[in-house]
């Protein structure tokens, strides 16, 4: 594995580069860092608005500067001037920071993303990210695992039931859908052998990890919905069943601040989506000394397939419903993580093979055909399960008539042939219409 | 390959060395302190969910202060583990207790104070002992280089968890599933036995046997009704007036006021003819409003 080929002429590590930043630049990576996530939430509620619009046949906003898309920089400028509203039974310390708990985890998971390759910014020779750790994957997740802290305080603080059970299903959510993406991201870090975020987008030069990896990828998919309590997943904030979830009783500015990490927290976990599996920076079937992948186009390519992912999060929403409580835990407990945790067993020990050297891939795939055939072939030896038939009346108990099968309906009953005869004598004696209509308008 | 030195144990003397950079000795004078409050703040509270999140702000220091002496690895797992994970299972009992329920103050154990308190003064002459030799004794262990195997990363501390210390890892395992077993056998109730719960079909068997007051929920007001008005009745399919849409909570419409509407929209009252030239009764029509 050399991790360095973006750096062929110049043996110097990412980390090295970032290393010997001067402070100012560094001071201006943060400030960047920081921006990206307030102003992409701005952008993602109105785009957000709008792509839900068109697929639900509406405009979305189109009242706001030119066809509606400053409409969120106005609600933006709004929000802090609206009247915060403190409930009494409200623990008002607790109420107070669970908002900025929320905000500022959310914001710094961003720091460890490469957006780019190297590049020169006013001479100084660096790379697009503001720290390589040698465990940044770690770093994201420990972002995403404190930010829950507000959800789950805003709940509890609020001292109202409504928010107490959005708080309640938002813990649970959290532990059971972290343990299906960290094991998502096992596999990843077996593969790029590291869990520096530079060095797993130099892995995958050779082929990006989402194919590699699909069903690692499959699951870090649909936990990061569950994490960022999106829809169809966000039962904390379940509109139709919890009022507004954790922020019921929230207003104003710190109402903002829960909107504002619920949105970046799902531009990070695209972006790291991106990192770990779509390649990161890199543009596809093209090599890292391609002019294509140096420079600043690949922040270019970085963001397009961020926003790809941005997109399946808004697509999601107008397309889903939302799930029922026990069925998430269902699908996160009994499906993802045993699934993880077999596909993880599946790549060490094809990996294990791999390293001993001996084993070519022809007999790691001859003996993997064997394997999967003996275990088709055990699976038929199972006996099936009796599905009961859900279409079955039952014909007889119950206490209720039920009328016999071999019913047949008369063609004609005494009643029809009293009203046949009936209609043939008015039409022979038509006095009779007068008594007729008196009787039917006492029915009627 | 040599085995991780612990590197808790370093904090203490960290300070004490003049080969500790100015960084690092900032960071332990604000986060040791902080760690501190945190532990006091956890002992002091008298809320059991502000008592969590004191320890919170421990566990959280202690995983900082290991990124500051650069076991990277160490200090996001703590972060991760014991601040996103464990932490989060304690608020989620606490919340499920309730905020308002309190610590009993009644000695249930015949003795358990004065065996804690000994107990307590016990581990504290430990640590104390621990610390003057932590800071008297002891040299400083050569920096870790976080990218280096042996360095704390996650492999060096894989190779030196399943090779050397394997036995007391499995032990542990086998210790928290053992908890994690006895928890589910004590709190599971089976699907099949008596009191158990039953699924959504059987339950709707159950309610058309009659085993419930009523095979289908409670009619909402105004369902089948001429308004939406939570103050209009639901009506029946034959045109009568469901009873148990009458709500006897909303003051405003009790049933008796009710009474004259009911009768009107359930038929009972008689009605002009419709080809009779005769406007709707008027004066019926302002006390229905």
């Amino acid at each position: 594995m050399t991790p360095m080929l973006a750096q062929a002429q110049e043996p110097m590590t990412r980390a090295e580069l970032l290393a010997d930043d001067p402070l100012w630049l560094i001071l201006l990576k943060c400030v960047v860092v920081l921006l990206i996530g307030p102003i992409l939430t701005i952008f993602l509620i109105v785009w957000e608005r709008k792509a839900v619009g068109r697929m639900q046949n509406r405009t979305g906003p189109n009242r706001v500067g030119p066809h509606g898309y400053l409409q969120s920089l106005a609600d933006a400028i709004k929000l802090p001037f609206k009247e915060q509203v403190i409930p009494d039974t409200a623990d008002r310390k607790i109420y107070f920071m669970a908002p900025v708990i929320a905000v500022v985890p959310a914001l710094i998971g961003l720091a460890a993303i490469p957006f780019g390759p190297e590049v020169s910014i006013f001479g100084e020779r660096t790379v697009l990210q503001l720290v390589e750790l040698p465990v940044g994957v770690l770093l994201v997740l420990a972002g995403a695992s404190i930010g829950v802290y507000g959800i789950v305080l805003a709940g509890w603080s609020s001292g109202s039931p409504y928010p107490l059970l959005g708080g309640l299903r938002s813990t649970a959510q959290v532990i059971s859908y972290e343990i299906a993406m960290g094991l998502a991201i096992i596999g990843v870090a077996l593969y790029a052998q590291s869990l520096s975020t530079g060095q797993i987008v130099d892995a995958q030069q050779s082929g990006w990890f989402f194919y590699l990896l699909l069903p690692s990828f499959v699951i870090y998919l649909i936990s990061m919905v569950g994490e960022t309590n999106r829809a169809p997943f966000d039962l904390p904030e379940a509109e139709s069943e919890l009022v507004g979830g954790f922020h019921t009783e929230y207003s104003s500015m710190k109402f903002a601040m829960f909107f504002l990490a619920e949105y970046v927290n799902m531009v990070i976990v695209s972006a790291f989506a991106t990192t770990l599996f779509l390649g990161g920076y890199l543009f596809p079937f093209v090599g890292a000394d391609s002019p294509l992948n140096q420079g600043w186009l690949p922040v270019l390519w970085f963001f397009a397939k961020t926003f790809l992912l941005l997109f399946c999060f808004i697509w999601l929403r107008g397309t889903l419903p939302r799930f029922r409580y026990d069925q998430f835990m269902k699908l996160g407990w009994k499906v993802l993580v045993p699934l993880g945790l077999i596909w993880v067993v599946l790549i060490s020990a094809v990996r294990a093979i791999r390293n001993d050297g001996n084993v070519s891939t022809g007999q790691i795939l001859v003996i993997g055909g064997i394997v999967i055939a003996v275990i088709v072939l055990l699976s038929l030896l199972l006996p099936e399960k009796k599905v009961p038939d859900s279409d079955s009346v039952p014909v007889t108990g119950g206490g209720h008539p039920v009328p016999p099968l071999d019913l047949r309906v008369p063609e004609t009953t005494p009643r029809r042939k009293a009203l046949k005869a009936k209609a043939r004598s008015s039409r022979k004696q038509p006095a009779a219409v007068a008594s007729a209509k008196e009787d039917s308008d006492g029915d009627v | 390959m040599t085995p991780m030195t612990p590197t808790t144990p370093l904090l203490a003397q960290a300070t004490a060395e003049a080969t500790v950079s100015t960084g690092e000795a900032i960071a332990f004078w604000i986060l040791g302190p902080l760690a501190l409050a945190g532990a006091l703040g956890m002992v002091f509270a008298r809320n059991a969910v502000h008592s969590a999140l004191w320890l919170v702000l421990t566990m959280l220091t202690l995983g900082l202060l290991y990124l500051a002496q650069q076991a990277q690895f160490l200090g996001f797992t703590q972060i991760i583990v014991y601040t996103g994970a464990i932490m989060m299972l304690f608020l989620f009992v606490l919340m499920l207790a309730g905020r308002d329920s309190s610590d009993s103050v009644v000695e249930v154990l015949r003795g358990q104070r004065l065996a804690g308190a000994l107990l307590g003064v016990g581990v504290a002459g430990l640590f104390a002992t621990a610390m003057a030799r932590g800071l008297a004794d002891v040299t400083p262990a050569a920096p870790l280089d976080p990218w280096s195997p042996e360095g704390g990363g996650a492999g060096g501390l894989g190779r030196v968890i399943f090779g050397d210390y394997l036995f007391p890892f499995e032990l542990t395992a086998a210790l928290l599933i053992t908890a994690a077993m006895g928890g589910m056998v004590l709190s599971f109730t089976t699907r099949h036995g008596k009191g158990g719960r039953k699924t959504q079909r059987e339950l709707v068997e159950a309610r058309f046997r009659g085993e419930y007051e009523r095979p289908s929920p409670k009619p909402g007001p105004g369902v089948f009704a001429t308004a939406n008005s939570v103050a209009t009745p639901a009506l029946l399919p034959d045109g009568s007036v469901a009873p148990e849409s009458l709500s006897e909570l909303i003051e405003n419409t009790s049933a008796a006021r009710l009474e004259e509407q009911r009768r009107q929209v359930a038929g009972d009252v008689p009605k002009p003819d419709a080809h009779a030239l005769v406007a709707p009764d008027e004066s019926e029509e302002g006390k229905g409003k």
